[in-house]
């Protein structure tokens, strides 16, 4: 079955340039609003993933939402520390930090509004844990100081966190000595400090997690049912990366939801426009397509035709659609996360596989619109089309 | 012949064309409303605030507690007339995504400050009686058929360990702002079953809430209550009830302006789709705006018809959108009762709705309108289309 | 119907029509257009069809060009039934065998007069550069080899004509069908698409079968038949006279 040129369907598209633009517009809209939902939600998962190594575990206290509610006695973090699966590095130190994790309010820069941080009081071995983590300017806090280092996001986006500034929670003045970055990580909108220096401050009896590296990402089982299991304790065990990632999981869940909802109902509208358009298109060459059957050309032939004028229609509109949300990769977004309480800054990221899922969606956009005028043009008598022409 | 008899007409003669766009503005509106509802929705909080409540908290966050003892003292502030411990629950009913507002008070001055959730008088003592009662609200009974007498078997995450606590009262809000979906149980119940439990964290409240005589000396009451407890370890923050609600918005500001945004960009859609339906058509007419221009009738008629014609569908479609927009917030609401108790469709809302449409029908008339009106009526007689 | 020829040893008719048939259901009704129609021509014939207006004779014309199907009867092309054919056997049968031209061109507005003129070579299966060859040749033909690469929005009427009679030959088909080619030009025009007509039909041999109602086209056909009430009858043989010894 020989195919109708393309070109007549791309120069029928580019002689009625309004209505083209018109019609892939409300569809680059459509495609926009989809790729930035999922760039959202990737950006989302991706700063909180990035915050966990593989074979690291937390460890809270059972069923505590986060951190900031968990709480694991010295008597009980003792008994974690001295697990056989945990590595044990250089000098023989166990690869275990334990962890006191606060929120304190601070005034953010653009609004002036005060908002909760979290602040990390973190063990000798916390910054070896996380290898993503690097000075960016100043230095590390020293152990067994009132020294804070504070995460680039809350550098950008706070006052009074500057190198030399002080800051003042727990009763007591901590003095801001350098910026890290995380690697767009969710400790990226922390402040780390010393662990046993906020202990004492907050005159807290227990930590809020353990971390720990295993000797290998496999004893994790073994590990966690132990734990869960051991009368002394009640606490759930997690790898790190799962830990954040269920951190993230209502308000990731939520957007998605909400966004791709949206998205298919503002589809509709983009459909409809696709379809107005097309059975224009249809109604006003009906000479042509007669012309075209006599010549010889097959309904089927017709069939494409109509129906790659209508994908051209759809691609236009996923080009500038996605082109546009490729700009909010620019947007920075910070956010309270509705499960730690405290500050997350986080970015939109566009992956290949939302490049290949708004295309798929704005094809599907431009079938579902483009279907029926098509068959209308396929299914057209040529005595009628050439008697109407 | 009039010219809404021949605008109408007009309307009606491509009616696949003139359905579509109809549907297509239903939809648009339909979305839009449902956003702005929802946007709404998130503020609902705030706006069942009482201007004689205000909240006392602990100044770094409301995730830490203040000590019980706080309560003798913010009560001899003068202008409190009542103080209520009130602390988050946090529990949820068998399965972690039945979650409904439980709030742990003292019932006595608690209720006395809420006049608005009204409850009979002899469940109210039946209540007050049971250390392990519980008043739940109206929506909240229906969704899970709770009846008076029945036991409610709570998990409790903040609060570990199992929980239950009998029905004796169901309360029903006084308007629609009011949130019926809440639990209330006794806070001394909380307050020493966790000293048993687990020690340290006895005698420690959540929120304070407070009654005031005086709404206009908010300001000066809240401060004076502060400044009660600077320096202590655990350092409050006391503001109305309205800012308090609005902080909880703020936190998530980002998202609310998202989905602020969100709902306008449904509306550029279908304005494309409009300008798209009345530039087509136009073009397709012109040979018989250059004829009526022939006869005599002038450009402003001919662009009035244009005009009309899109308004006639933007307001068509208007109508069912808005029509449509209040059964389904309905279902809506029950769906996610969870997260949006209230979920009302305000006039606001409404008349933003319609506005929108006339907008959209008055842009996408614009420049076919000025062409019809200026064609030359040699040219215009000779166009196909 | 003959119409004998000098030096014409092709015995059997291009085209055969038997007991023809066709009627049409308009508002409810069931309006008989052509009635049991016979009809023979013959290879290299001209022949011009006239009649009132909605006498059938376009349907006639779409009938033996394959873009129709009767009722009843039977219509022969070279020996092959084309009432038989399926549509898609139909729509490959016109693209080699049938070239049309239409009262108002039908050509796409969004194709160059090249690009229109290539249109049926596209269902062939020439390789790009002998369908170039073949649409220029046809472009030449009809005097339009500089206008090629023209829009029909930048041809006169009579030109835009002529490159559909180019794109009716290109394929090189045996019969040429036309409804009406020059019902929309003025009187130069038309003069020189009848002449290009007359050209295609001595000089190539084609077989031409024209619907008019133009006398002075009418005119140049070799032979006319008249449709009336659904039948067929011809013009007389005066006229098939004159146009022989014109020829001799």
């Amino acid at each position: 079955m020989k195919p109708v040129p393309l070109a007549y369907s791309a120069r029928n598209l580019w002689t009625r340039k309004l209505t083209t633009a018109l019609t892939a517009g409300g569809m680059a809209l459509v495609v926009f609003v989809f790729a930035a939902v999922l760039m959202l939600e990737a950006g989302l998962r991706q700063a909180l993933v990035a915050t966990g190594q593989y074979d690291n575990v937390v460890v809270t206290r059972r069923a505590a939402g986060n951190e900031v509610q968990s709480g694991i006695e010295r008597g009980q973090a003792a008994i974690i520390e001295s697990q056989p699966e945990i590595a044990i590095g250089a000098g023989g130190v166990r690869e275990v930090s334990k962890e006191a994790v606060v929120l304190i309010a601070q005034p953010k820069r653009s609004s002036g509004v005060p908002t909760n941080i979290t602040v990390r009081g973190v063990g000798a071995q916390g910054l070896a844990l996380r290898p993503q983590v690097r000075v960016l300017s100043g230095r590390m806090f020293r152990p067994d100081s009132t020294e804070v280092t504070v995460g680039r996001s809350i550098a950008e986006r706070f006052d009074g966190v500057g190198l030399g500034e002080r800051l003042r929670f727990g009763g007591r003045e901590w003095t801001v000595v350098g910026v890290f970055d995380a690697g767009g990580s969710g400790f990226d909108s922390e402040i780390w400090g010393d662990g046993e220096q906020m202990m004492q401050s907050f005159r807290r009896q227990a930590f809020s997690s353990v971390i720990a590296r295993l000797v290998g990402p496999a004893q994790f089982e073994r590990l966690k049912a132990r734990l869960e299991a051991d009368p002394r304790m009640a606490v759930d065990v997690k790898r790190e990366r799962v830990f954040y990632e269920e951190q993230s999981e209502m308000m990731a869940s939520f957007i998605r939801i909400l966004g791709l909802t949206l998205s298919v109902i503002f589809s509709i509208g983009a459909m409809i426009g696709a379809m107005i358009t097309m059975y224009a298109a249809v109604s006003n060459r009906t000479g042509e397509i007669g012309a075209l059957r006599a010549l010889g050309f097959r309904r089927g032939s017709i069939l494409a035709s109509f129906l790659a004028e209508a994908l051209a229609l759809a691609v236009l509109g996923w080009v500038a659609g996605l082109g546009l949300a490729a700009l909010m990769q620019l947007v920075r977004i910070s956010t309270m996360n509705w499960q730690s309480f405290s500050e997350l800054a986080f970015a939109f990221a566009l992956t290949p596989a939302i490049v290949a899922q708004s295309f798929v969606f704005a094809v599907t956009m431009g079938l579902a619109g483009g279907v029926l005028p098509a068959v209308r043009a396929a299914r057209l008598k040529i005595v009628d089309a050439l008697r109407a022409a | 012949m009039n010219s809404l008899k021949l605008i109408l007409r007009n309307a009606l003669r491509h009616k696949l064309r003139t359905g579509l766009t109809v549907v297509g503005l239903i939809v648009a509106v339909l979305a839009f409303g449902l956003l702005q509802t929802v946007v709404d929705a998130w503020y609902a909080g705030a706006n069942s605030a009482a201007p004689n409540r205000l909240v006392t908290r602990n100044a770094i966050s409301l995730v830490f507690p203040m000590p019980l003892h706080y309560r003798e003292k913010i009560r001899a502030v003068p202008g409190v007339r009542g103080v209520a411990p009130f602390n988050w629950f946090g529990g949820y009913y068998q399965d972690p995504k039945n979650f409904f507002a439980q709030f742990a008070v003292d019932p006595v001055p608690f209720l006395a400050m809420y006049p608005e959730y009204r409850i009979a008088e002899d469940e109210l003592r039946a209540f007050l009686r049971d250390r392990k009662g519980a008043i739940i609200g109206r929506k909240l009974a229906d969704r899970y058929g709770f009846k008076i007498g029945d036991t409610i078997p709570l998990q409790g995450t903040i609060y570990p360990g199992v929980w239950s606590f009998t029905v004796r009262a169901i309360y029903h809000g006084a308007d629609a702002k009011t949130d019926d979906s809440q639990m209330l149980f006794h806070w001394e119940y909380l307050n020493e079953t966790m000293k048993q439990r687990s020690p340290r964290r006895g005698d420690q409240v959540g929120v304070f809430m407070v009654q005031i005589a005086e709404p206009e000396r908010s300001a000066e009451i809240g401060q004076a209550i502060d400044a009660l407890f600077r320096n202590s370890l655990a350092e409050t923050l006391t503001e109305t009830e309205k800012a308090f609600q609005l902080g909880f918005v703020a936190m998530t500001e980002a998202i609310v302006v998202a989905i602020r945004i969100v709902s306008f960009v449904v509306i550029f859609v279908i304005l494309a789709v409009m300008a798209n339906t009345m530039a087509m058509t136009a073009r397709e007419r012109m040979p018989e705006y250059a004829t009526l221009k022939a006869l005599g009738f002038g450009p402003g008629y001919v662009a009035r018809l244009v005009f009309g014609e899109s308004l006639a569908i933007a307001l068509g479609g208007a109508g069912l959108g808005v029509a449509l927009t209040f059964p389904v917030a309905a279902w809506f609401g029950a769906e996610l009762g969870q997260f949006f108790p209230v979920f009302e469709v305000s006039a606001g809302t409404v008349a933003l709705q319609i506005a929108c449409a006339l907008g959209v029908g008055v842009a996408a008339a614009l420049v076919p309108g000025r062409n019809a009106g200026r064609v030359r009526i040699v040219e215009g007689l000779r166009a196909i289309g | 119907m003959n119409v004998p020829r000098v030096g014409d040893a092709e015995p059997r008719p291009l085209i055969r029509l038997r007991g023809v048939s066709k009627s049409y259901r308009r508002g409810g009704q069931i309006v008989p257009v052509l009635n049991g129609i016979t009809l023979e021509v013959r290879r290299g014939d001209f022949l011009g069809l006239m009649g009132p207006s909605g006498s059938g004779k376009s349907t006639l014309l779409n009938l033996i060009a394959g873009i129709d199907k009767p009722d009843a009867g039977e219509i022969f092309v070279d020996g092959v039934d084309i009432t038989r054919l399926g549509e898609t056997e139909l729509a490959d049968w016109r693209a080699g065998s049938v070239g049309f031209v239409f009262q108002f061109y039908n050509l796409m507005p969004v194709l160059t007069a090249f690009e229109n003129v290539e249109l049926p070579l596209v269902l062939t299966s020439l390789s790009r550069s002998e369908r170039r060859a073949h649409a220029e040749a046809a472009l030449r033909l009809v005097g339009l080899g500089d206008r090629m690469e023209h829009y029909p929005s930048e041809l006169s009427g009579g030109q835009q004509q002529r490159v559909a009679i180019a794109r009716a030959v290109v394929t090189d088909p045996k019969l040429i069908v036309a409804d009406e080619p020059t019902g929309d030009l003025d009187r130069h025009s038309a003069e020189e698409v009848l002449g290009l007509l007359d050209r295609l039909n001595i000089e190539l041999g084609k077989t031409i079968l024209m619907v008019t109602h133009d006398r002075r086209a009418a005119d140049r056909a070799h032979a006319i038949m008249y449709l009336d009430k659904g039948e067929l009858s011809s013009a007389g043989d005066i006229h098939e006279r004159s146009v022989r010894e014109a020829r001799l």
